[in-house]
């Protein structure tokens, strides 16, 4: 018995170190890319050709200058990317809530029509709307616009059944009630009182939307076609062309640019982002 | 008690209105249009007015049996998704495995998380444009790395090989996404009642007994509605494919969405024929929304409907028997 505990015990310490191992191997491949790309923004274009380096070098200024100097304004795109995610972020979580709000606490004929609706079309990729959405903007003059890429955000079905589950659980009719009875009109209650009640499930849900927003390409990369309106993932794409071809030190400094804000976002928020990945899958 | 007679339920349109109007201009609206516009001969950089083709269906039959391109693209897309996803989920579900055995305790799960999570929040762009400079010939970082360990006597191309370059893609989608499935199994493993695995231990089951006893069936809602969400991702994916090398080498990894944005937005003005792709993609998504949509239903509605017949039933038994 005393024999089989122990060899029980020494498996065990064997398989342990085999996991760290694994986690770890895989924690430096979620790095090492990204590692590389902050490097050799660092370095000279011959220093990368000349061989793999994971010290910086000196030639960051250098080759910002170039970059900079090919009509890649980080910037801007940064502003652009910046109006678009804040503006969207909040269209989506104010309306979302209210919504929310709509389905959980009145009772009303069409309530369980809605939330079904809501279901179905929480899925729909908006690729398959998209030659559509560029003729109608193209018709009504608002591509180069911001507004296409803010305005539907209003309709956002994944959030709303989110909140919704959300309220569900925490929201008790009470405090509504209470409030009825203190003279507050049904606008007034929400913003008042839910909207802070739902601040936890309002936060998660804004940090996702901005990040979704902010990494989107496809639609600004169709209705953009004005370089002074790129948002920051479209200005990427300018680094694949052909004006960069062999200035890899400026790629890699475009890349880095790009991704630094995200990484700021992600290490200040992480902790929040991790528990609100893990909300969204327990979908019961 | 004045009040009692005020009725709210309006405020549940109101409340829903700006949803339902942002919904109908910017969701319905286009996806009808596209639907329109794929039963026309909608081209050029001019609009012209809609003309609805002699035989309706030309586009959607050309791009199905004519079209090699298109064809291409949906086969590149299933593919990559496959060969991203299968070592996806059985990574994701190795850790979950280990990141939730108790008598294994492995510390520093909470930085574990950070870093295998990362990569999914950063512009899929970025790490496309990345991935094709770290894989840049003759030289570049992961060619360096080849001939430092001694993998390789002469530079690789790997962007001009089919199979090393849709490897690399799925690759991406693979690193980008397996620790966001990681992190959702283990929320909810963390859900299973705990009574059921004290008793498995109670019971003398192992770790693999455990897992694939009682982890597995109980996490199946989990682990569907992560296999549709994934294969709707991965049926709309554009960001990776496009930046990294644009659908090259010779098409190899040209996706649906890609042949959908090329043919409507890269100097060939096929609206029509964009639109017809689109709403073929729109079925295959709306088939696997169904599915969700199937899995997610209100149980909480249904299962108080079925209470509610025991019940009826019950009282009519009662009923019954007290005659």
């Amino acid at each position: 018995m005393d024999h089989n505990h122990k060899n029980g015990t020494v498996t065990r310490k064997i398989n342990k170190t085999i996991i760290y191992i694994v986690c770890i191997f895989l924690a430096v491949l979620s790095i090492l890319p990204f590692w590389i790309m902050f490097v050799n923004a660092t370095r000279s274009t011959a220093e990368i050709q000349s061989g793999l380096s994971l010290l910086p070098s000196t030639h960051m200024m250098s080759n910002l200058r170039v970059l900079l100097d090919k009509s890649f304004d980080p910037i801007q795109g940064f502003l652009n990317s910046f109006i678009i995610s804040s503006s969207a972020t909040i269209l989506t979580v104010y309306f979302s809530s209210l919504a929310a709000y709509g389905l959980v606490t009145y009772d009303w004929k069409l309530r369980k029509p809605f939330f079904t609706f809501i279901l179905c079309v929480m899925m729909i990729p908006s690729q398959a709307s998209a030659i559509g959405f560029y003729q109608f903007m193209y018709k009504i003059h608002w591509t180069n616009s911001f507004l296409p890429l803010i305005l539907p955000a209003i309709a956002a079905p994944a959030v709303v059944f989110f909140m919704r589950q959300y309220l569900l659980a925490t929201l008790s009719i009470e405090i509504v009630e209470a409030a009825r009875v203190d003279g507050s009109g049904e606008f007034k209650t929400f913003n008042r009182i839910i909207l802070p009640l739902m601040m936890p499930a309002v936060a998660t849900q804004a940090i996702f939307a901005f990040v979704a927003n902010w990494n989107n390409l496809f639609m600004p990369l169709i209705l953009l076609t004005q370089k002074e309106k790129y948002t920051m993932p479209v200005m990427v794409s300018l680094l694949r062309g052909d004006i960069y071809k062999t200035e890899f030190g400026s790629i890699y400094m475009g890349l880095a640019l790009t991704a630094l804000p995200l990484f700021v976002v992600y290490f200040l928020l992480s902790r929040y982002i991790i528990a609100g990945v893990a909300l969204g899958g327990v979908k019961e | 008690m004045r009040r009692k007679g005020v009725n709210y339920s309006k405020f549940g349109y109101i409340f829903t209105f700006p949803f339902v109007l942002a919904f109908l201009i910017f969701s319905l609206y286009p996806i009808l249009y596209t639907a329109v516009i794929g039963f026309t001969d909608m081209q050029g950089l001019i609009p012209k007015p809609i003309h609805i083709m002699d035989n309706p269906f030309q586009n959607f039959k050309d791009l199905l049996f004519d079209n090699v391109s298109f064809r291409k693209s949906l086969i590149n897309t299933g593919l990559l998704w496959i060969v991203n996803f299968i070592p996806q989920i059985v990574l994701a579900l190795l850790l979950t495995a280990w990141f939730t055995n108790k008598r294994l305790n492995i510390k520093g799960q909470g930085a574990f998380k950070v870093l295998l999570y990362m990569p999914n929040i950063i512009t899929a762009g970025t790490i496309a444009v990345l991935f094709s400079t770290l894989f840049a010939y003759p030289m570049g970082p992961i060619n360096s790395i080849f001939e430092m360990l001694g993998w390789s006597d002469a530079p690789i191309f790997f962007l001009q090989d089919k199979t090393t370059a849709r490897g690399i893609v799925a690759f991406i989608q693979f690193w980008m996404w397996y620790g966001n499935t990681m992190i959702i199994l283990v929320a909810g493993v963390m859900g299973i009642n705990p009574a059921l695995f004290e008793s498995a231990a109670i019971d003398g089951a192992n770790g693999f007994q455990t897992f694939f006893r009682i982890t597995l069936p109980s996490l199946r809602t989990i682990l569907l509605f992560t296999l549709i969400t994934s294969m709707i991702g991965g049926l709309t994916m554009f960001d990776i494919p496009q930046l990294f090398l644009a659908g090259g080498p010779d098409d190899s990894t040209l996706t649906t969405s890609m042949f959908i944005y090329g043919q409507a937005f890269k100097g060939s003005y096929m609206y029509n024929r964009a639109a017809a792709a689109s709403m073929i993609m729109f079925v295959i998504a709306a088939i696997l929304s169904g599915l969700v949509f199937y899995l997610m239903r209100d149980r909480d509605a249904g299962r108080m409907k079925k209470a509610e017949k025991n019940y009826k039933k019950s009282a009519k038994a009662a009923a019954v028997r007290e005659v």
